[in-house]
C-alpha cells in the first residue's frame, strides 16, 4: 500500500471515488512539483555559492543572508525582461521548446522513489519510463535551435542530437546490468533490492551511467551545447524572459532528476541508517550534484568528435564487457557473497580502465580542405 | 545518396565571449570544420599612430599604455627605448634595472592571463582563470606600490623612470619571487596532465618553422614552432646582456606547445628577476631630458621583447616637439596572420582555441 493509495482511500471517505481519484493524483503531483522547483532553487543557489568557492572567490553573498535571495534576484531580473522572438524564427516551434524540455524533468519524479512506497505510480517498467521520457529533453533542444534561426542555436541543436545518439546507448547497457541483477524494472523494487548499493557491485555500470548521464543533461565536461566560448550560449541563446527561465530550470530540473536516478539506481536511494530516508534519498541527490559541480568547474570541455569517439570507443565497449561479466556473475555465482563480487568487480573495473586508457586516446580530428 | 550540404558562415564576434575585446572572425563552416576564415579587423581602431603625432615625446607614453593593455609597461619601455635611440640620452643603471623588473614582472602577468583565458576558451569554466588572477593580482600590487597603477601605469620616462621604487618593494618581490615557481609547478602539474586537456591541444593548430618564419611571428608563437629567437637574446637592450636566462623552444609547433613554452617563459622571468634584484645598483632613476625634447632629423626603430612577441616603434623625427612619423610594430597583429594556415581543417572549437593561443590582444592589434 503506497502513500498515495492510502492518502486516495483517506478521500474516498469524505467524497465520491472518482473525485478522490482525481484529487488524490493533484495533491501528489503539485507535491512534487513543489518539490522540484524547491530543489532546483536549491541547486542554482549552490551551484553558485560552490563553484564559487572552487575558483577562489566568495560567490553570491549580498542578498540576504549568506545570499540565498540571490536565486530570487535572478529571478525578478531575468522575469522583467522583454520576451523576444526572432524575426525570422519559427514562433510556435520557438514557443514550445522550452516546455518540452522542461517538463520530461518533472515527469521523471513521478516514478522515483523518495521512501518505501512514497512514489506517484509504482511503474513496473519504471526504468525504461526514465530512459524514454529524459530523452524528450532532446527533441526540445533541437526545436529551440531549429526555431530560433540562429548559427549558434542550430550548432548547438545538432550537437544536441549528435551527443543523445551517442550516449544513449551506453547509458541502457549500464542499466540493463541492474536489471540483470534485481530482476525487476521497477524503481522502488531497484531500492529494495540493494542491500549493498549498486555502485560497489558494479563500480564500472556506475561509471559509465554517471558520465553518460552527465553527457545527457549537458553538464562540463561534455556541456558543447552551451560552449560559452564557441557558440555563445547554445541553443538558448536567442531566448529571454519566461523562455529562458524555463531553460535554465530545465537544465537543472535535469541534473536534479539525473542525479535522482543514480541515487535511486546505484547509491541505494532512500536506504541508510539512523537519518530519515526521504533525507537519505536528499543526501545521496546533493552529493551527486556536488560530484557535477566538481567536474564542471574542474576540467576543459572535450571537442565534439572528441566526444561522440568517447561514447563509441570507450563507454560503449565498456559498457558491454560489464553487460556481460554481470550477465556472468548471475548465471553462476548467484549466492556468492556480494563482498566478494565488490572485491573482484572493482579490480576489473580498475584493469578495464587502465587498459582503455593505454590503448585508447582522443585526439586528431584535422580534416583535408 | 549523398546528402546535399551548404557550407555556412559563422561570424565570431565582434561582440563574442572570446574575442578578446572587439573582434570578428568570419568562419566558414562544413558541419563544425572551419573551410574557410577571415579576420575583420579595426573595431577598436583609436588612430593612436597618428594621434601620437600631435603630441611631444613625452606626451606620447601614456598612449602606448593603450595598446596591449595586459602588458602597459613593456609597451612603455619600448617606445622609451626607441626614443632614447632616436635623440641619443643616455639612462641610468638603476633606472635600467628597475625596467627589466618592470618589464619581467609584466611579462608574468601577461603569460598569467594568457594560461586563464586559454583554458577558458577550452571550456574550463573560468575556474583556472581565477586561479591565474589571483597571482596576477599580486604582481598588480607591486606595480600600484611602484606607481599607483593597476592597469595604464605610464610609469616609465625619457632617460629613466617615474618613481623610485619603495622601500617595501624589493621585499615584496622577493616574497613573489619564492611563492611563483611553487605555483607554476603546481599549475602546470593540473594542467599539463589533464587528459582532456592534452587531447584538445596535442598536435592542433601546427604552425610550422617555415610558416611561423614567413608569416614573420614573433614571440612565443615563434618559438614554439621551434625557432630560437628572442629579441632579449639576438638583439640584447636595456641590461638583459648581463642577465642570465634561456630561451624555452617548442618542437612541434601546436597549441600545447605555444602554452608550455609560456609556462616556461614565466621561469625563466623569475630567474631573470632574482638577477636583477641581486644586481640593482643605487643612484639616479631618471637623467636630465628637456621637456620638449626636439630629437635630430632622423629616424629609429626600438625593440623589445614584449609578453607577445617583438614588439617596435619606429620612430621619424623631423627635429619639431612631436614624432613626425610614429608606426608601432604591434606582435598580436603580425601574429594573427598565421591564423588562417593554422585552423583551416580543424572543428570549431579549435579554432577559437587556436585564436587564443595566440594571446592576442585587439588594443594592440586596432591601435
Amino acid at each position: 500500500m503506497t502513500v498515495l493509495e492510502q492518502f486516495r482511500n483517506w478521500l474516498a471517505g469524505v467524497m465520491p471515488e472518482w473525485a478522490a481519484y482525481i484529487l488524490a493524483f493533484i495533491v501528489s503531483a503539485v507535491a512534487i512539483i513543489i518539490f522540484v522547483l524547491v530543489m532546483i532553487l536549491v541547486f542554482i543557489y549552490l551551484e553558485r555559492r560552490l563553484v564559487g568557492r572552487f575558483q577562489v572567490r566568495l560567490g553570491p553573498n549580498r542578498c540576504g543572508p549568506e545570499g540565498i535571495f540571490q536565486v530570487i534576484a535572478d529571478a525578478i531580473k531575468v522575469l522583467s525582461k522583454e520576451d523576444v522572438v526572432p524575426a525570422k524564427g519559427d514562433f510556435w516551434v520557438h514557443f514550445l521548446a522550452p516546455i518540452v524540455t522542461f517538463v520530461p524533468a518533472l515527469m521523471v519524479f513521478a516514478v522515483v522513489p523518495f521512501h518505501k512506497g512514497t512514489v506517484l505510480t509504482n511503474l513496473d517498467v519504471g526504468i525504461l519510463y526514465v530512459v524514454a521520457i529524459s530523452s524528450i529533453s532532446v527533441i526540445g533542444i533541437f526545436m529551440a535551435g531549429w526555431g530560433s534561426n540562429n548559427k549558434y542555436s542550430l550548432i548547438a541543436a545538432l550537437r544536441a542530437v549528435a551527443q543523445a545518439v551517442s550516449y544513449e546507448l551506453p547509458v541502457v547497457m549500464s542499466v540493463v546490468g541492474i536489471i540483470l541483477v534485481t530482476g525487476s524494472l521497477s524503481l522502488s523494487k531497484i531500492v529494495e533490492a540493494q542491500t549493498i548499493p549498486f555502485f560497489l557491485l558494479q563500480p564500472l555500470g556506475f561509471l559509465i551511467f554517471l558520465l553518460g548521464t552527465m553527457a545527457e543533461i549537458n553538464r562540463s565536461p561534455f556541456d558543447l551545447l552551451e560552449a560559452e566560448s564557441e557558440i555563445v550560449a547554445g541553443y538558448h541563446t536567442e531566448y529571454s524572459g519566461m523562455k529562458f527561465i524555463l531553460f535554465y530550470m530545465g537544465e537543472y530540473g535535469h541534473a536534479l532528476a539525473a542525479s535522482s536516478i543514480i541515487t535511486t539506481l546505484f547509491l541505494s536511494g532512500w536506504k541508510g541508517p539512523l537519518l530519515p530516508p526521504f533525507l537519505w534519498f536528499l543526501i545521496k541527490v546533493l552529493i551527486v550534484f556536488f560530484i557535477f559541480l566538481w567536474v564542471r568547474s574542474t576540467v576543459p570541455r572535450l571537442r565534439v568528435d572528441q566526444l561522440t569517439a568517447f561514447a563509441w570507443k570507450c563507454l560503449l565497449p565498456m559498457a558491454l564487457i560489464n553487460l556481460f561479466l554481470i550477465a556472468a556473475e548471475v548465471i553462476w555465482f548467484p549466492a556468492t557473497l556480494p563482498w566478494g563480487m565488490v572485491v573482484l568487480n572493482f579490480a576489473i573495473a580498475g584493469v578495464l580502465i587502465l587498459l582503455w586508457s593505454r590503448l585508447f586516446a582522443l585526439g586528431g580530428g584535422r580534416v583535408e580542405v | 545518396m549523398p546528402l546535399k550540404t551548404e557550407p555556412i558562415v559563422l561570424n565570431i564576434g565582434p561582440q563574442h565571449p572570446s574575442s578578446h575585446g572587439l573582434f570578428r572572425l568570419r568562419l566558414t563552416l562544413d558541419g563544425e570544420v572551419v573551410t574557410d576564415l577571415e579576420l575583420v579587423l579595426g573595431y577598436l581602431h583609436r588612430g593612436i599612430e597618428k594621434l601620437a603625432e600631435g603630441r611631444t615625446y613625452a606626451q606620447n607614453i601614456p598612449l602606448t599604455d593603450r595598446l596591449d593593455y595586459l602588458a602597459s609597461m613593456t609597451n612603455n619601455f619600448a617606445y622609451v627605448l626607441a626614443v632614447e635611440k632616436l635623440a641619443g640620452i643616455k639612462v641610468p643603471e638603476r633606472a635600467e634595472y628597475l625596467r627589466v623588473i618592470m618589464a619581467e614582472l609584466m611579462r608574468l602577468t601577461s603569460h598569467l592571463a594568457f594560461i586563464g583565458f586559454l583554458l577558458n576558451e577550452l571550456g574550463a569554466y573560468f575556474t583556472p582563470l581565477f586561479y591565474m588572477f589571483r597571482d596576477r593580482e599580486k604582481i598588480l600590487d607591486l606595480f600600484e606600490m611602484v606607481c599607483g597603477q593597476r592597469l595604464t601605469y605610464n610609469y616609465m620616462r625619457l632617460g629613466g623612470v617615474s618613481h623610485d621604487i619603495p622601500e617595501e618593494f624589493i621585499p615584496a618581490v622577493k616574497r613573489l619571487l619564492n611563492e611563483m615557481p611553487r605555483f607554476t609547478d603546481e599549475y602546470e602539474q593540473l594542467i599539463s596532465g589533464n587528459e582532456i586537456l592534452l587531447a584538445r591541444t596535442k598536435g592542433v593548430g601546427i604552425l610550422s618553422r617555415d610558416k611561423a618564419i614567413n608569416a614573420s611571428a614573433s614571440g612565443p608563437v615563434l618559438r614554439a614552432s621551434g625557432v630560437k629567437w628572442d629579441i632579449r637574446k639576438v638583439d640584447p637592450y636595456s641590461v638583459y646582456d648581463r642577465l642570465d636566462f634561456e630561451v624555452p623552444v617548442g618542437s612541434v609547433g601546436d597549441v600545447y606547445d605555444r602554452y608550455w613554452v609560456r609556462v616556461q617563459e614565466m621561469r625563466q622571468s623569475v630567474r631573470i628577476l632574482k638577477q636583477a634584484i641581486e644586481q640593482l645598483p643605487k643612484g639616479e632613476i631618471r637623467s636630465e631630458v628637456p621637456h620638449l625634447l626636439r630629437p635630430p632629423q632622423s629616424e629609429a626603430y626600438g625593440r623589445i621583447e614584449a609578453p607577445k612577441g617583438e614588439l617596435g616603434f619606429y620612430l621619424v623625427s623631423d627635429n619639431s616637439i612631436a614624432p613626425y612619423r610614429f608606426h608601432i610594430r604591434p606582435p598580436a597583429l603580425i601574429n594573427l596572420t598565421a591564423l588562417r594556415d593554422m585552423v583551416i581543417g580543424w572543428k570549431l572549437a579549435d579554432a577559437v582555441v587556436i585564436f587564443g593561443s595566440l594571446d592576442t590582444v585587439l588594443g594592440e592589434v586596432d591601435r
